[in-house]
């Protein structure tokens, strides 16, 4: 393989995760941190660092381990080096910044549980060389985070009228305060959705018409 | 005995795993398309959750005040374990039921409500009694939840919806309000 072909495919195992795989939007993984974190935007961004640091972390070791981990016991051996990374981070997250540690909560040590970590690992991590499964955790996770970023801004900003805690709109705006509670989060998880379906609806019919003319 | 009452219907109803804290979503999401299913998936996740707050319990006692920082580990390691032995065992006493519950009871490890449980009641300090009621009120919540969405959504395929809404953007939004009806339960007991 040349070395272009091989920058090419690189990027292309980080830029899927951002979009095109996009984990929550449209992988639909991922989604109980998705939801519940997401009332406030610097909550989303904190759980979208943490997660990016367990995944990043696990999918690095296991796939050093890849050929040393025996086939019966993968899961188990995935699920603890994952559970050592969230410790560390639960720790970390404790001693550096104790007022989000609070804000999330169990969250952190869920992040364990979350599926796309296992996922990445099993589906990914464990049959490619450390670079790639480096560049394919950076992407997925990035996406990951940037999904949650925009589900926390809308929440925040429709919710408490402010953003990253600064008040946007003064003392006059009346919140809706139904968005920062929990329906609002699947409300607006499914309200994005549905703007995706309705968006790629639009340009596979404008790509169908740009093709029949050119016809 | 109101204590008990009161933790029972604060995890059934107030604090609902699925609907208000967003515990176990991806069954939630996932495998609602029928009645049936949802109710079984349920029960099974009762069982292993008796079983979890069995086995956190006896860890928070024997172990974990010597190591706290192996507390995640070691969580994951028993619920996982506790899972593999319970699907042993059912295979072995009745053929039938490990039929009915299939791949549910090894999912069942990857559930976020699981491992949820187990540090909700941690760290609210729960005894054994208390653990047990927790256990069972939540499991009783995310039942009520599945059962709840798989009726909608039975409902759901013999209406004609516009195709653009249809699959998991129309769940959400239903989740979304039953969701908000389950908001009126806050308040129950104060601030209990």
């Amino acid at each position: 393989m040349s070395e272009e072909a091989n920058i090419e495919e690189a990027g292309k195992e980080f830029l899927k995760g951002l979009w095109k795989e996009n984990p929550v939007f449209v992988a639909v993984l991922g989604m109980c941190p998705a939801l519940a974190v997401t009332n406030s935007a610097i909550n989303a961004l904190a759980m979208g660092v943490a997660t990016m640091f367990v995944l990043i972390c696990s999918s690095i070791l296991v796939s050093l381990l890849r050929n040393a981990i025996p086939k019966q016991v993968r899961i188990t051996a995935y699920i603890v080096i994952i559970a050592t990374f969230v410790s560390v981070i639960d720790f970390f997250l404790a001693a550096f910044t104790p007022e989000i540690h609070k804000e999330l909560g169990a969250f952190i040590a869920l992040i364990v549980v979350n599926c796309l970590i296992l996922g990445r690992q099993e589906s990914f991590a464990s049959k490619n060389r450390p670079f790639l499964a480096f560049l394919d955790a950076a992407g997925m996770s990035s996406g990951f985070t940037i999904a949650l970023l925009s589900i926390g801004i809308i929440r925040e900003i429709l919710g408490s009228g402010s953003l990253f805690g600064f008040s946007l709109f003064g003392a006059s705006f009346e919140p809706w305060v139904v968005m920062i509670l929990p329906p609002g989060g699947f409300f607006t998880l499914g309200f994005l959705l549905l703007f995706f379906n309705w968006y790629i609806q639009r340009r596979n019919k404008r790509n169908a018409l740009i093709a029949k003319s050119e016809v | 005995m109101n204590e008990l009452i009161w933790i029972f219907i604060s995890a059934l109803l107030v604090n609902n795993f699925t609907l208000s804290l967003f515990l176990g979503l991806c069954p939630f999401l996932g495998v609602t398309q029928k009645l049936e299913t949802a109710f079984r998936l349920g029960l099974a996740n009762i069982f292993v959750m008796v079983i979890t707050a069995l086995a956190s319990y006896a860890l928070n006692t024997w172990v974990l005040i010597y190591a706290p920082y192996l507390r995640l580990i070691s969580f994951i390691i028993v619920i996982a374990s506790s899972v593999q032995f319970v699907e042993m065992a059912i295979k072995k006493l009745s053929p039938e039921l490990f039929k009915a519950l299939g791949i549910f009871l090894p999912l069942i490890t990857t559930n976020c409500a699981i491992l949820g449980l187990a540090l909700f009641s941690t760290n609210k300090g729960y005894g054994f009694v208390e653990g047990l009621v927790y256990a069972l009120g939540a499991g009783g919540g995310v039942t009520l939840a599945l059962v709840l969405l798989a009726s909608v959504r039975e409902e759901t395929r013999l209406s004609n919806i516009p195709k653009l809404i249809e699959g998991t953007a129309l769940n959400l939004i239903i989740a979304g309000i039953i969701s908000m009806a389950f908001m009126g339960f806050a308040g129950l007991f104060g601030s209990h």
